[in-house]
């Protein structure tokens, strides 16, 4: 195993994705100043509402959650970039004052 | 994330075989590392990866990267099914180990005493002849009998296991050292044994033990200067 529980949670969403889910996976992909997440950590979205797993302290999981849904949905994938230099950093509050990059896709 | 890919990152965790996740960023396009059909580049910077059992961005040529790396668990060889095994094995798992138990004597090694654990209940020697450590293991001794310590101190002094700890009070540990030292090994060699071992949280209890021992794990793997032991005046 890598940082944290990166491959348990991706052996959540493959169990969610055969018992017939629609599943997004998240990951951190890079990490600025102090971020809570190394680059690795993984977040599982169903779209019935599951989650399991981090990519933050909590401060950014509702706004990519949101994107994850729009991934199971379009079946494209997103890179997410959140910092203090993006607007929507302020929206959804990197309390750190970290910055960090999510990759979204969907286990098709 | 392809079923294909998926699916092959599970057969390389099932198999412990260390593998990279690479995705194209942003487009999503995914790799398993190493794979002789792609760049010299991109094989070598999964193999450092997981060298540091790290993940991150790098750019290879044109393309930016997301290295992720799959590295087997860390592993846990814990010789003596004691109390303070019974905390520590619970507690190692969700700290990314592999835990083996080893103790010959089956009423203290049994799956009622460790649920859920790997229990070995061969002779410690015999136990690490057969697991191999290796830079990514660890082994604590936490018998007090010399006839089972010693000898997984001995092997584990031979191999490449990033962690030697042994449980005992300093003039136990001194009097261990001595046997060590007539078995041959050096001084020198010997400090690679933390004794008495975990960080120094004057702990007491059973579960502060295994808390004090899996502090001084986390420390040495992740590099924190509470993993340097001083010598004690």
């Amino acid at each position: 195993m890598n940082h944290a529980d990166s491959e348990d949670i991706l052996a959540t969403a493959a169990g969610w994705r055969a018992a017939g889910e629609l599943v997004a996976v998240a990951t951190v992909t890079e990490t600025w100043g102090s971020s809570p997440r190394p680059a690795g950590s993984r977040l599982a979205v169903t779209k019935s509402g599951k989650m399991a797993g981090s990519v933050s302290g909590g401060c950014i999981e509702g706004a990519v959650a949101d994107a994850a849904m729009q991934t199971i949905e379009t079946g494209t994938p997103q890179l997410l970039d959140f910092g203090i230099s993006h607007e929507r950093a302020w929206e959804v509050g990197l309390a750190c004052g970290g910055k960090v990059k999510v990759f979204v896709e969907k286990l098709l | 994330m392809t079923p294909e890919i998926l699916a092959a990152l599970e057969r390389a965790k099932a198999t412990k075989r260390p593998v990279v996740l690479g995705t194209r960023l942003p487009s999503g396009e995914q790799v398993l590392l190493p794979d002789p059909g792609q760049s010299a580049a991109l094989n070598d910077a999964a193999a450092k990866m997981l060298q540091s059992d790290e993940s991150g961005t790098v750019k290879i040529g044109d393309s930016d990267w997301f290295l992720h790396a799959h590295n087997p668990p860390l592993r846990l060889i814990v010789v003596g099914a004691v109390h303070i095994a019974q905390a520590l094995a619970p507690f190692a798992t969700p700290c990314g180990f592999a835990v083996t138990v080893v103790d010959p004597r089956r009423s203290f090694g049994s799956d009622e005493r460790f649920p859920g654990v790997a229990i070995s209940n061969d002779w410690p020697d015999e136990a690490l002849d057969k697991f191999v450590p290796d830079s990514r293991t660890a082994v604590v001794t936490l018998t007090h009998d010399p006839k089972l310590d010693d000898p997984a101190l001995d092997r584990a002094l031979k191999s490449d296991a990033f962690y030697i700890g042994a449980l005992g009070s300093r003039r136990t540990h001194a009097a261990r050292l001595g046997r060590l030292k007539a078995l041959g090994h050096t001084d020198e060699a010997m400090a690679r044994i933390r004794g008495p071992v975990g960080l120094d949280l004057e702990a007491v209890t059973a579960p502060e033990i295994a808390l004090s021992i899996i502090a001084e794990l986390v420390a040495v793997r992740r590099g924190s200067s509470l993993g340097i032991r001083q010598p004690k005046s």
